[in-house]
């Protein structure tokens, strides 16, 4: 509970803060909101102890605890980069509420992650969404943003809609609404099948799975950059910890179907993902339907039903946070600087700005999974969890997916280092603060991959999925 | 830390270096200092490994065993037969020579040497692994900074050929990775633990079935990578795209990969796959020598009837694994690393000519032997052995190729044989017309007469080169030996 009780805790500081802050000296609260945070980050790493609160409604172990940590070094990464942004860019009087919404979606997310009910998973659920768009919408005055946040609500609406319809009819077959007497309880029955089917609907709003996905690539172009980092990271990281929570311990007992439904929809969304990313042009787009294949990469380990794949879904999402903040960091610092967010403006980057166009390279090759990065650790070990109960073919096309997604993961690539270009963008020297966090995003690359120790300490706590 | 891990470090370290160096000079100096201590290395490799065999009969010596990822049972597991120590030596030469060759790199050289030596770092990784997942990491870290290598320094259509050769490449490694994956979840079949190690697999039965599955992915995952038809086509546009030392190291080392896998993953480790498919990657691969050596007829451009005499020798390779049989297999070692030194070679000399006739168009040239003598003589010498003249590696190789593959007394294998052995007049006819017209002849450009002298650090690149070319020629007994002996575990597996 002491991540929820400290995050609370912060936001209730920065409310009373922003009470006696003069309107002159607003920018300080930004440091103070990223120092605030930083040691709750740092707090997160102390032991914490195993529990279960309200009649079972919410549950934590180190497994959730752990989970928890990623997602704060996740978001502190993102307060990193976007410190810049906020200094320029946001409306002074309106500091604060960026800090205060952002946090209590994490709170959400924490809620959801721990919740030992669905009642609980509900209410993380939706907490977890609501600030989000308002943060969409955080420039008001931006068109696209304000079109963002409404194609975010009306598809988050439909899809806690769904997925609640579909907790019903689990309820409905299975007799409670507690996961443990779920488990036990439910029995193969259409009523069950059709509830899974919608809850999985819901939640692959969430994840943006295909044919679940049409929101994203408007909404994380429209939303302010950290924003959109916020969306393909975090909150599809423990929608997806979440869903295969309930997946294997909920409802093992249709498991058949589920698997079935992973399969296609795990397929569907590498090659709906992998193809529309072909011919992005805006970052933000391209970033978004890279991630929706990414997710299509993450069911191949949930396909696997076992203590193995939890542990490479979860490492997956662990070096998918760094790989996509490593890159949109980039596409971050480059707005910040010169407002331009197209791939071809990034023509000639390298000989004007190589540090960049390095970190650029790295995260781009994780994503796409060349060793030594990262990435390619995660997505073997994804492949392994599939093959493993025998799914060859699923594994086959995922490695052609792998082949068509190294085409357009070159073409920034191409754009940065192979090209010149007379009108590149001149050298800038990124704020400091950007620095730290896209060197966070780097380390975590390299040591995730080659440091083999994360991978067994993960694998030694999905045991307590 | 032990001397085949260095091979790996020194790399790294030298890369690292790099980083810091701030001009051409720098860097070329660096790199040179790097790849120095890496050939001596090699050099000091082949005398301890004569010194450990004489006491030692594991299949691999010098080995290394550290557990990196537990739950997989992935190992960083090294050591090396006799013919990794030949291919590492190989390796350290045309990297070196590399370097001296691209002297004058004017353009980012910080960053075109440190992709360079990041390839090799791959290469000698992949030559020293004995677990599958870690030659695997290696494999593809050789493969990815050949983008960067053809995309920024290269010539003519480089970034289609740039990105033609990585798809084409990283999506057979994709393929390779399903054919690795099949082979570990099958190597408990004898009730083992789930393995990566290519020697603890190598004592396995394999289930049949999953043998015929899998041993295609595997074998055209490597094999692609060694050019064999239809999966060639990557290697003409990149090597004509590729800057001279890229396409040295390439046609040189990179391509040895494909071979070198075919022979230690897929036939050592699904040998019963291997006799059930050879038939049909037999006729793949006879396609491949004869097409190889009629296209490269057609050619005009020096760098693509390379590219093409490429295909057409590495299809010799691939054909005589396919053989089956200790001599072919022999022949197979001993052609990969003659090729490997004898397109380096090429590749460095048509570097060379085109930097001073700035065409590489052979019609358009005439008469260079009056021009640029030690050129045009050390580039006769590379075309006699690269058709086989007796007393040059080429020979030796050919000749081993070609009596292995005549122990085979069925119809198919005498026909095709027949049909490989046509290449090598197909090969003759077109190295001596090119001989003929760019060598000798009147002069028909008047530019031409009057051609820069091969500078030292050319000549340093061109001897490092032609002294292997010579040794293996007159004297491939020891290295025969070293082969042969190696060949010995990996032959009983067939049988």
């Amino acid at each position: 509970m002491r991540h929820e009780i400290v995050l609370l805790v912060l936001i209730l500081m920065l409310l009373v803060f922003e009470i006696f802050t003069k309107t002159e000296q607003k920018k300080s609260l930004i440091y103070l909101a990223l120092g605030l945070f930083a040691i709750h980050t740092i707090s997160g790493f102390f032991q914490s102890t195993d529990g279960v609160l309200f009649g079972g409604s919410y549950r934590t172990n180190e497994l959730i605890h752990f989970f928890k940590n990623i997602l704060n070094v996740g978001v502190l990464i993102i307060l990193l980069q976007s410190v810049d942004w906020l200094e320029k860019v946001a409306h002074y009087n309106k500091l604060p509420e960026f800090f205060i919404l952002l946090f209590s979606s994490l709170i959400g997310m924490y809620f959801m992650i721990s919740s030992g009910d669905f009642l609980m998973f509900y209410i993380g659920l939706e907490l977890s969404t609501l600030p989000l768009v308002a943060l969409v919408a955080y420039n008001s005055a931006d068109i696209k943003g304000n079109e963002a946040a409404i194609k975010l609500i009306l598809s988050a609406a439909l899809a806690s809609a769904i997925s609640l319809f579909g907790m019903t009819f689990i309820y409905a077959t299975g007799g409670s609404i507690f996961f443990e007497s779920i488990a036990t309880q439910l029995t193969v029955s259409p009523l069950a099948i059709l509830g899974l089917i919608f809850f999985f609907s819901g939640v692959a709003f969430k994840i943006s799975l295909a044919p679940f996905h049409f929101w994203t690539a408007d909404v994380y172009e429209g939303a302010p950059i950290g924003i959109t980092s916020y969306l393909s990271v975090i909150s599809k990281g423990a929608a997806i910890f979440i869903l295969m929570t309930i997946l294997f311990k909920v409802l093992p007992v249709l498991s058949v179907q589920w698997k079935d439904i992973v399969w296609g929809v795990a397929v569907l969304t590498m090659f709906v993902g992998n193809l529309f990313a072909l011919r992005q042009n805006n970052m933000k787009r391209y970033l978004a339907f890279s991630s929706i294949a990414q997710a299509g990469f993450i069911l191949m380990g949930i396909i696997n039903a076992e203590q193995l794949g939890a542990s490479t879904v979860i490492f997956f999402v662990m070096v998918y946070i760094f790989s996509n903040l490593g890159a949109f960091g980039v596409v971050q610092a480059i707005s910040n600087a010169t407002g331009k967010e197209n791939m071809d403006d990034y023509t000639g980057l390298y000989r004007t700005n190589p540090m960049l166009s390095l970190v650029m390279l790295l995260s781009l090759f994780s994503l796409a999974g060349i060793p030594p990065v990262a990435g390619f650790f995660g997505k073997f070990f994804l492949y392994t969890a599939a093959a493993q109960k025998g799914y060859y073919l699923l594994v086959f096309l995922a490695v052609i997916n792998v082949t068509i997604s190294l085409y357009y993961y070159l073409l920034p690539v191409r754009a940065m280092f192979l090209r010149k270009s007379d009108d590149a963008i001149p050298y800038f020297k990124s704020p400091v603060f950007m620095r730290i966090g896209l060197l966070l995003a780097i380390a975590g690359i390299f040591v995730l991959g080659l440091y083999s120790p994360v991978y067994n300490y993960i694998e030694e706590l999905s045991k307590l999925l | 830390m032990d001397i085949l891990t260095l091979f790996v470090v020194v790399p790294v370290l030298t890369v690292i270096a790099l980083f810091f160096a701030k001009d051409l000079k720098q860097s070329r100096l660096i790199s040179v200092v790097g790849m120095t201590v890496q050939l001596g290395m090699a050099i000091n490799l082949v005398f301890a490994y004569f010194k450990e065999r004489a006491s030692n009969t594991d299949i691999m010596v010098f080995t290394r065993d550290l557990e990196w990822f537990k739950t997989f049972n992935i190992h960083y597991n090294i050591g090396v037969d006799g013919i990794s120590v030949a291919l590492i030596l190989l390796t350290s030469i045309v990297v070196l020579a590399g370097v001296f060759i691209s002297w004058k790199m004017e353009d980012l050289p910080k960053e075109f040497f440190i992709s360079l030596i990041v390839l090799a770092s791959g290469v000698f990784g992949f030559f020293i692994s004995i677990d599958l997942f870690t030659m695997f990491v290696f494999y593809e870290i050789a493969v990815i900074p050949m983008y960067l290598l053809i995309g920024i320094w290269g010539s003519g259509p480089r970034e289609y050929s740039a990105m033609k050769l990585t798809l084409m490449l990283m999506g057979a490694s994709a393929i390779l990775l399903v054919g690795i994956l099949g082979i570990y979840f099958n190597s408990n079949a004898d009730g083992g633990p789930l393995t990566f190690n290519i020697l603890q697999i190598g004592q396995v039965n394999i289930p049949e079935a999953a043998q015929n599955l899998f041993f295609p992915l595997t074998f055209i995952g490597f094999a692609t990578l060694g050019a064999m038809f239809p999966f060639h086509t990557w290697s003409p546009d990149g090597h004509a795209s590729a800057p001279t030392a890229v396409s040295m190291l390439h046609a040189g080392v990179l391509m040895k990969l494909g071979g070198y896998g075919v022979f230690r993953v897929a036939m050592f480790l699904l040998p019963v796959g291997a006799q059930n498919w050879s038939t049909f990657f037999i006729i793949l691969s006879v396609i491949g020598v004869v097409y190889g050596a009629l296209a490269a007829i057609k050619q005009t451009d020096l760098k693509y009837i390379n590219a093409y005499s490429s295909v057409s020798h590495l299809g010799m390779v691939l054909f005589a694994l396919l053989m089956l049989n200790k001599t072919a297999w022999n022949g197979a070692i001993l052609q990969s690393l003659s090729h490997g030194f004898m397109t380096a070679l090429f590749f460095a000399l048509i570097g060379m000519i085109y930097g001073r006739t700035h065409t590489r168009d052979a019609y358009k040239m005439g008469g260079l032997l009056k021009t640029m003598p030690f050129i045009s003589i050390i580039y006769v010498i590379a075309g006699l052995a690269s058709l086989g003249l007796p007393g040059m590696s080429g020979f030796v190789a050919e000749m081993n190729i070609f009596a292995g593959a005549f122990q085979h007394p069925d119809t198919f294998h005498r026909v095709v044989s027949i049909l490989t052995v046509s290449a090598i007049v197909i090969t003759a006819v077109y190295i001596l017309r090119i001989v003929g017209v760019m060598l000798m002849g009147p002069i028909k450009d008047p530019h031409f007469e009057h051609l820069p002298k091969e500078t030292w650090y050319e000549r340093v690149g061109i001897y490092l080169l032609m002294i292997p070319i010579l040794g293996i020629g007159i004297a491939p007994l020891w290295l025969s030996n070293m082969i042969m002996d190696s060949i010995q575990p990996f032959i009983e597996r067939l049988q």
